[in-house]
């Protein structure tokens, strides 16, 4: 194992290798991955997939366009040689009250005024799209047919072998155990193959944000929540955007395998790493696409699985330098949309640890605003 | 492939053996890496029939022994159910 390193990067996801690919092309040396299990083997390979650019603040949008414009040339940049098996199906965004299609209305105004296409659309608009929905309780719906969905194993593997081409170091099953902090500054990492010296560490655990955070004394205000996730047998293309409401508490996606894949949110989750998929999570998931969606009914359930959220208290990440440990980055609590911020993680992780100007400005995702009590407000969020 | 054969490992995503072993030459020796890139263990069966064939291909081509390489994890449904019979709460089905 390399004993000395410029940057060591907890976490061997899809935002570890995106911050470890850009750190690298910007001629960074040294750069070292360490990730305790299998390439992608926490939130990113248990993840929906889905990537959308339909928020509700302008920092939102403007990251999620920036990652959306990554992934269209990520196959090429990456130079990956096979398909990312990227798909522009788009998302349709139902409301299911005059206040939800109201404030619709309002991310819309804010989308279009960042370049974002996003429309307006009346239930008989929405049909045109998915001929099936049920859109009984649903008044009208948000739509942006650039949103869409990326294979996340095959991605977190392009970042990784890009990363790699350019002398980035990986090493899977092994584990950090301490980090060393000498003069309130970042000089090592104990891992379970051997120590390495480094002025920078990155905190790019997802759901293990929390005990990275405690190796350096800090109390993360971020907690790992189990998220369950169904996929059915592969049939030909019949839906083509991603289907999804925040009420209804349903996203559905078919992507370009042939499968679908579908997820609801369950009400008191266990905090625990919980991995065990529940028959409650089946049957309701079930009774809901059915009703939503109804010829999906016919589908066959392949497989269940769990993930874990890394969530925060405003669900929304935590970027940046921490105060106090100078050399402790923090690329955390991404909240469910970790993979698909992915690409814009790795942009701007790298432009702060190289103390370049950040393509978008978010200083208000840094972990002071716990302190300061500045929590930022995201209305598309679950 | 051989006299123009392809030996199919995987029937439910149709993947054949020629790949999988293209995959561990080019380093991907673990059998959950596979699982995620090829979509193998993932299908219908989880891997009835193929996570054997691959687990001793990677411990023939590493030296890894086989009693000391992990399976993949079996995930509920142990058999494919209609989403429709699950919604009603029953499964004749099966």
């Amino acid at each position: 194992m390399i004993t000395k390193a410029q940057v060591v990067i907890i976490g061997g996801g899809v935002s570890g290798a995106s911050i470890a690919y850009q750190l690298a092309k910007k001629g960074v040396k040294d750069i070292v991955i360490i990730e305790k299990g299998y390439q992608g083997c926490g939130s990113t390979s248990r993840c929906g997939a889905g990537i959308r650019q339909q928020w509700g603040t302008k920092m939102n949008c403007q990251l999620a366009k920036l990652a959306n414009d990554y992934f269209e040339n990520a196959a090429e940049e990456l130079q990956y040689g096979q398909s990312l098996e990227f798909k522009q199906g788009g998302y349709l965004m139902l409301a299911t009250s005059d206040g939800e299609l109201a404030q619709f209305k309002k991310n819309i105004a804010l989308q279009h005024s960042l370049g974002i296409d996003s429309q307006l659309l009346s239930l008989d608009e929405a049909l045109k799209i998915v001929p099936f929905l049920n859109t009984k309780g649903v008044v009208g719906a948000s739509y942006y047919e650039k949103d869409g969905h990326l294979n996340p194993f095959k991605t977190v593997d392009a970042f990784l072998r890009a990363a790699k081409r350019l002398g980035v170091y990986f090493y899977p099953y092994t584990e950090v155990t301490e980090i060393d902090v000498d003069k309130q500054r970042v000089v090592g990492v104990k891992t379970s193959a051997g120590y390495i010296a480094t002025p920078n560490v990155v905190n790019a655990a997802g759901a293990y944000s929390h005990r990275v955070g405690q190796m350096v004394g800090l109390d993360l205000p971020t907690y790992a929540e189990r998220h369950q996730i169904l996929v059915t047998a592969a049939t030909k293309p019949i839906l083509k955007p991603m289907v999804m409401s925040f009420t209804k508490n349903i996203y559905a996606q078919q992507v370009p395998h042939g499968s679908i894949v579908m997820g609801r949110n369950c009400e008191n989750e266990p905090r625990d790493f919980n991995y065990q998929s529940s028959a409650h999570f089946l049957e309701t998931m079930a009774k809901t696409v059915v009703d939503l969606l109804p010829p999906l009914g016919d589908l066959r359930v392949v497989r269940t699985w769990a993930g874990q959220y890394n969530l925060t208290p405003d669900k929304q990440p935590i970027l940046g330098e921490v105060d106090g440990i100078d050399g402790y980055y923090l690329a955390v609590g991404f909240s469910g949309h970790g993979f698909m911020m992915s690409p814009a993680t790795g942009i701007i992780m790298s432009e702060i640890i190289t103390g370049q100007a950040t393509t978008v400005d978010v200083s208000m995702l840094s972990l002071k605003r716990f302190d300061t009590g500045a929590l930022i407000i995201e209305p598309s969020v679950v | 492939m051989k006299d123009g054969k392809r030996a199919v490992v995987c029937r439910c995503e149709n993947v054949d053996l020629e790949t999988i072993r293209q995959y561990i030459a080019d380093g991907y020796t673990d059998i959950e890496v596979i699982k995620r890139l090829l979509r193998t263990t993932m299908g219908r069966c989880q891997g009835k029939t193929c996570q054997a064939i691959i687990l001793k291909e990677i411990a023939a081509a590493t030296g890894v022994p086989l009693r000391s390489l992990k399976p993949t994890t079996f995930r509920p449904p142990t058999v494919s159910i209609p989403l429709k019979d699950i919604a009603k709460g029953v499964s004749d089905d099966h």
